[in-house]
């Protein structure tokens, strides 16, 4: 009964998602304001059956329903009942409903939280979410539908893939799709301000925290993602240049762009064609990424012909996306206009260079994702392009980007000066060249990649306490509780997520050079020596856990050397119950100078076992960074001024609004 | 600077990021390419020399004979048709398994033995290495088949 309820609730939300698109979209050409009001109850009516359909699928996962396909394929009687909630968004078909399920999410949020916008504008935006919820209903009712029916039921389900069974897995996805999804907002923004034929300052500072808040979640999710593959995995990578993971990142990075030009559009009036197009362009790699995670390409272009549905629908409605807005923008963009001057050097020069950066890196991100993929369906070759492709290109275009973010912010609107920039900087180059040579000197191992990254970190660091003092000094209270108050939100979420990449490029260069690893076997009694720490393998144990059989290692650490034990470390090989699947659970010390990793390979002979013990040193700075990041947009989005009622700015002509920052 | 100096200087900029971007890329795409060649091609020798390629089918069922004291291991790579001798040190993956697909990243040397450098095996027991799958078909092999089904692990792809 409760998969039928959530079908019929699916079939219920495609109804409304076809109002919620005609209705407000028409009302707002013909100029009929009782079409218009509809846009905010229908999208929050399609909201909630979306939401029933998905209480449906994750009841069923939790009550081990096998007479659902999706769940005797994705669940078993043992998995425990949080991985049993998980996994209804682990299968495709769960993961498409939560796709659609953050989308009309999305969408209702944008219904109630957007009194201060026009109301024709609050419409349009609504009704093209409602297009875009359309196109994925029916990709879910017709070709992925989680409520498929098994007859005769299973007895028992073929267990969630062990490699999800961990907590990073279960907030993961969701984090992920937020921000995937949550790019659509923005881009339903852009297209309305095309038909429209208007886009001034008051519609980037609406834009402004809708983008803000996906990119937050995006750059969580991908942070996540990252940090499970480093701890389960088991070889202690965090980021491998995966076709999957590349779907995610280009979208982040075309929305960092978009953030930087929507802040240009805000305060100056400029870049608005470019703004339009990266809002355009950032919810199509989305819609990319989906292609590309969910029709099978990246398995085989050659399974993916021989099951085109999914494939060919997503990639049909791509290319009506694609194809539609940028006709639209081809047509309309030059209704939106070009926007204000600027001189060679001003903060607007410097992200237009962000943002011309930013957009190559994302270019040749996807030149080696698809390339392969093209070569492969011409049937002229099976090629892959590894990590060392995207090392070499992708961190020479980002380095440029990351020392010019540094001085960026110090820069005035359309018109800086060189000298007076340099004057305020040259300390900081000091601070960042010294820090940048004498660190990897200090460690005791010369490395150009090394001192290269640590010479941005510290100039991002350097630059920012420059611009803080500024800031700080610049202001006319008398107190410094009023100076800091004199700030805006916006402004300390902008320094907080650049000193995010800082501690973000601090974990990379450090990793990248100073880590240690040593494969080696080991029997008990034995003792392994890595960067000051003695590691002794006393033994294995056996560990019963909810739904596999586990066998631990026991380690001893000690400082090398000494006699006192500091750390008892317990990786572990896990056999699980349903699957018969093998599954290495290394175990980490994490500390913020770095990480101690121990994973067990396999058994050799005579209970002596293939180790793997590795030394990451900052290694968690690279999270610790992205959630910097996050937490500086969080923070950017909480600024006054976008909860102000914007009638009344909405009068002031684009162009007029020229504070600070 | 005159709006149409400020242009020019914008477009020469763009075309040189451009420009840089462009050169980084081929030059990269040139060395960094890494070729994919089943076990039939590479018992042909149409592998290039003192470059690192790819080879995926199969463990060889009983061919995996581990050193006593050290963690090489050697085993071999089959498409049905060939059978490539593998030799690797280090700790292989959970999903390695004899009668499994592997795709292995390595050199060939004078002596015909594959030496692995990486041992690739993210997929799950129901799913098979694209490239895998692709020597089995090329060969024949009737495995191809039934693993062919584009059946992937949703869990890794859902990353």
């Amino acid at each position: 009964m409760i998969p039928e309820i959530g079908q019929f609730a699916l079939a219920l939300a495609l109804a409304l998602a076809v109002a919620q698109a005609f209705l407000p979209l028409a009302g707002a050409a013909l100029g009929k304001p009782a079409w218009v009001a509809t846009a905010r109850p229908i999208a929050i009516g399609q909201f909630l059956f979306v939401l029933l359909a998905w209480v449906a699928l994750a009841t069923s996962f939790v009550n081990n329903d096998f007479s659902v396909a999706n769940v005797a394929t994705h669940s078993n009687l043992r998995l425990p009942v949080h991985y049993r909630f998980a996994a209804s968004w682990g299968s495709h078909e769960g993961s498409m409903l939560l796709w659609v399920l953050m989308l009309s999410g999305w969408t209702a949020a944008v219904a109630l939280l957007s009194r201060h916008l026009p109301e024709r504008i609050a419409a349009r935006v609504i009704g093209i979410m409602g297009l875009m919820s359309i196109g994925f209903l029916l990709f879910i009712l017709i070709t992925s539908n989680p409520f498929e029916r098994l007859l005769p039921p299973a007895l028992d389900g073929r267990d969630l893939n062990p490699l999800l069974q961990d907590p990073g897995m279960v907030i993961h996805p969701p984090m992920l799709y937020m921000g995937y999804v949550g790019f659509c907002v923005a881009f339903a923004f852009a297209i309305a301000a095309l038909i429209e034929g208007r886009l001034d300052s008051a519609w980037a500072r609406w834009s402004r925290p809708w983008t803000t808040a996906a990119w937050c979640f995006l750059t969580l999710g991908i942070a996540l993602g990252s940090w499970w593959a480093y701890y389960e995995l088991g070889w202690g990578g965090w980021w491998f240049w995966d076709p999957v993971e590349n779907a995610s990142f280009m979208p982040w990075i075309v929305g960092t762009a978009l953030m930087h030009s929507l802040a240009v559009t805000e305060k100056r009036g400029a870049f608005r064609s470019w703004t339009v197009l990266l809002a355009i362009l950032a919810f199509s790699l989305s819609l990319l990424g989906t292609f590309l995670v969910r029709s099978g390409v990246l398995t085989s272009v050659h399974a993916f012909a021989t099951d085109p549905k999914r494939g060919v629908f997503i990639l049909g409605f791509l290319a009506v996306v694609v194809g539609g807005s940028l006709a639209l923008f081809a047509w309309r963009a030059h209704k939106v206009g070009l926007g204000g001057h600027f001189s060679g050097v001003s903060r607007e020069s410097f992200l237009l260079a962000n943002n011309v950066l930013l957009t190559v890196a994302m270019g040749s991100v996807l030149l080696g994702t698809l390339y392969p993929l093209v070569l492969d369906t011409l049937n002229a070759g099976k090629i892959s392009v590894g990590p060392p492709y995207f090392d070499a290109v992708f961190f020479p275009i980002m380095a440029p980007a990351v020392f010019l973010m540094a001085v960026g912010p110090l820069a005035a609107w359309k018109k800086a000066e060189l000298p007076g920039l340099w004057v305020r900087l040259r300390w900081a180059l000091v601070v960042a060249l010294v820090c940048g040579i004498a660190i990897p000197l200090l460690r005791g191992k010369w490395s150009p990649v090394a001192a290269f990254g640590l010479f941005l970190a510290f100039w991002v660091f350097a630059a920012t306490v420059v611009q803080v003092h500024g800031r700080l000094k610049a202001a006319p209270q008398p107190t410094l509780l009023g100076r800091l108050r004199a700030n805006s939100a916006s402004w300390y979420g902008m320094t907080l997520a650049h000193l995010g990449v800082g501690v973000f490029i601090v974990g990379v260069a450090m990793v990248k050079t100073f880590e240690t690893e040593k494969d080696i076997r080991m029997a008990p009694g034995e003792t392994v020596v890595l960067a000051g720490y003695e590691f002794k393998f006393t033994g294995t144990r056996e560990m019963p856990g909810p739904n596999y059989a586990a066998l631990q290692g026991i380690f001893e650490v000690r400082k090398e050397g000494g006699t006192e034990v500091i750390r008892r470390m317990y990786p572990e090989k896990r056999v699980y119950h349903a699957s018969g699947q093998t599954m290495t659970e290394a175990d980490i010390n994490a500390t913020i100078t770095g990480d101690l990793y121990v994973s067990m390979g396999e058994a050799v002979e005579n209970g002596a076992w293939g180790v793997r013990v590795y030394h990451k040193p900052f290694v968690d700075w690279i999270w610790g960074g992205c959630l910097i990041m996050a937490l500086g947009g969080f923070l950017a989005m909480a600024d006054r001024r976008y909860r102000l009622a914007t009638r009344r700015q909405a009068s002031v002509p684009a162009g007029a609004v020229t504070a600070g920052d | 600077m005159k709006p149409r100096t400020k242009r020019a200087v914008a477009i020469v900029g763009g075309l040189a990021a451009l420009g840089v971007a462009a050169a980084l890329v081929l030059n990269a795409f040139q060395s960094n390419l890494v070729f994919f060649f089943t076990p039939t091609q590479v018992a042909k020798n149409e592998v290039p020399n003192d470059r690192l390629f790819r080879m995926g089918g199969l463990v060889e069922p009983g061919s995996v004979v581990r050193q006593k004291d050290a963690l090489t291991v050697n085993f071999k790579i089959t498409d049905g048709a060939q059978s490539i001798p593998v030799v690797y040190t280090g700790i292989l993956p959970d999903l390695f398994k004899e009668g499994k697909g592997v795709v292995a990243q390595g050199k060939v040397h004078g002596d015909g033995i594959f030496k692995a450098s990486e041992v690739l095996a993210k997929h799950d027991e129901n799913y098979m290495p694209p490239e895998a799958a692709e020597a089995l078909k090329q060969a024949g092999h009737p495995m191809a088949k039934e693993n062919f089904t584009g059946q992937g692990p949703d869990g890794a792809k859902a990353r």
